[in-house]
């Protein structure tokens, strides 16, 4: 059913950026820039500096092989049997041998991660991206990859199992993942969030750009010819 | 492009017509620049990115200070891209209106922002290589892909386009997972001009201060 799902249906090309929103989004993203000036940057640079670089390894880890079980039930619901598989063994490998998924053998065997969303999931059902949003303190997304983001949260099936003292456990890996990431990546976001003339329009294009990249969606302007452009004549 | 509508010429005019024509194309051949030896191919583009590609890996595992790195990617940058025609792309419409020495003077300041700024994405790099993968056609340039080989994580992509249209092999594209060098510079050298109210002169002071 899936397969026939997948196969049913393909979204338009993606073209240009559609942002309607765009008052509301430049509050969201000014809102999003305060909170990461005020609280997200100096924590993610606390536990980058404080938190030995094997351990930050090892919670991200963690908090990837918790997001496994979602990314198999999007793959099926895309067709996808193939990386449903790999997401499979790769869950049950790194969850025993990799102790809890705190280590990942299942890359250094040949099983790298196939990370998925219910807003690819949509995209596969012939979706459309929708407009531009930025949601405060998610970021960037557009109609349709939201309301993935509000499916794949509330349809987790980690979350469904795990209760109690694992459930907060789960969740405070994601969130130190997340400031992981922030700490990995500071020099390209400050120089995004902090260096542009107008960060808006930088995350904007950006966010965009790659998402149409991970959907394996051709962006018209990767084919831009400037030699070829009226307007630079 | 404009085709030319072609009329038989009748036998009187011919000699005359023959004469100003081929003086016509003298003029013309003069003020070309020099043809280029080889048009590019599949093979030559390719060859580029591979050459590029080393120089990159040369410098991100030198473990030179990042000023030295970064002179060198600007050195790099002016020795394999078309700065001409990415600063004009990123000015967009704007250029029109620039004079001759606004252009030339916002290109210098231009090829420093974005040897600056790129170099210090690749300086990240450090430890790592890049692979040139493959060659296709796009239009009327290659695409030559790429990956990245970072220490702890996964490759990504890196795709290099490559146009003989300046008169040699030069890429004006470089595109990592998706985003796009043109568009991105585009979008924010637009909003710097957008910031100093379209004054060419003030936004290439800030090129030159921007870190």
């Amino acid at each position: 059913m899936a397969a026939a799902l997948a196969g049913c249906a393909t979204a338009p090309p993606a073209a240009g950026i559609s942002d309607p929103y765009e008052a509301q989004n430049r509050g969201a993203h000014a809102f999003n820039v305060g909170l990461d000036k005020a609280i997200v940057r100096p924590t993610a640079t606390a536990y980058g500096t404080v938190v030995p670089g094997p351990v930050r390894t090892g919670v991200s880890n963690f908090a990837s092989n918790l997001g496994e079980p979602g990314d198999f039930v999007n793959h099926v619901l895309q067709g996808q049997i193939e990386k449903a598989g790999q997401t499979f063994f790769r869950f049950a490998i790194n969850s025993t041998l990799g102790i809890a998924g705190l280590f990942d053998p299942a890359t250094s065997i040949g099983l790298p991660a196939a990370r998925t969303d219910f807003g690819q999931t949509l995209h596969a059902w012939g979706v459309p991206e929708g407009a531009y949003l930025e949601v405060p303190v998610i970021g960037p997304s557009t109609e349709r990859d939201f309301a993935g983001t509000v499916v794949d949260v509330l349809m987790n099936p980690t979350s469904m199992v795990l209760k109690g003292d694992e459930a907060s456990t789960a969740r405070g890996a994601r969130i130190a993942a997340r400031l992981g990431d922030r700490y990995r990546y500071s020099d390209l976001v400050d120089s995004i969030l902090y260096e542009s003339a107008d960060s808006y329009a930088q995350a904007r294009l950006l966010y965009l750009q790659n998402r149409r990249f991970q959907l394996g969606q051709q962006d018209e302007s990767n084919a831009y010819d400037p030699y070829e452009d009226p307007d630079l004549r | 492009m404009r085709t030319i509508p072609m009329k038989t010429p009748t036998s009187g005019n011919l000699g005359r017509r023959q004469l100003l024509l081929s003086a016509a194309a003298g003029l013309v051949a003069a003020t070309l620049p020099a043809a280029p030896a080889q048009a590019i191919t599949i093979g030559t583009a390719r060859s580029l990115i591979d050459r590029l590609v080393s120089e990159i890996n040369g410098v991100i595992n030198s473990g030179r200070s990042e000023a030295a790195m970064l002179r060198d990617f600007e050195s790099i940058f002016s020795r394999y891209a078309d700065v001409a025609i990415i600063a004009r792309s990123a000015l967009g419409v704007a250029a029109r209106s620039a004079s001759s020495a606004q252009m030339s003077a916002f290109t210098t300041a231009f090829r420093g922002y974005v040897a600056r700024k790129y170099g210090r994405r690749f300086r990240e790099f450090s430890g790592g290589r890049i692979e040139v993968t493959g060659v296709g056609p796009v239009k009327s340039f290659y695409e030559v892909t790429s990956l990245a080989y970072l220490p702890g994580s996964s490759p990504f992509e890196v795709r290099w386009h490559v146009s003989d249209k300046s008169g040699r092999d030069l890429f004006f594209n470089l595109i990592i997972e998706g985003v796009n060098m043109l568009a991105t510079e585009r979008t924010e050298i637009g909003a710097m001009l957008d910031r100093r109210r379209g004054d060419i002169d003030a936004l290439i002071a800030d090129l030159r201060q921007a870190s």
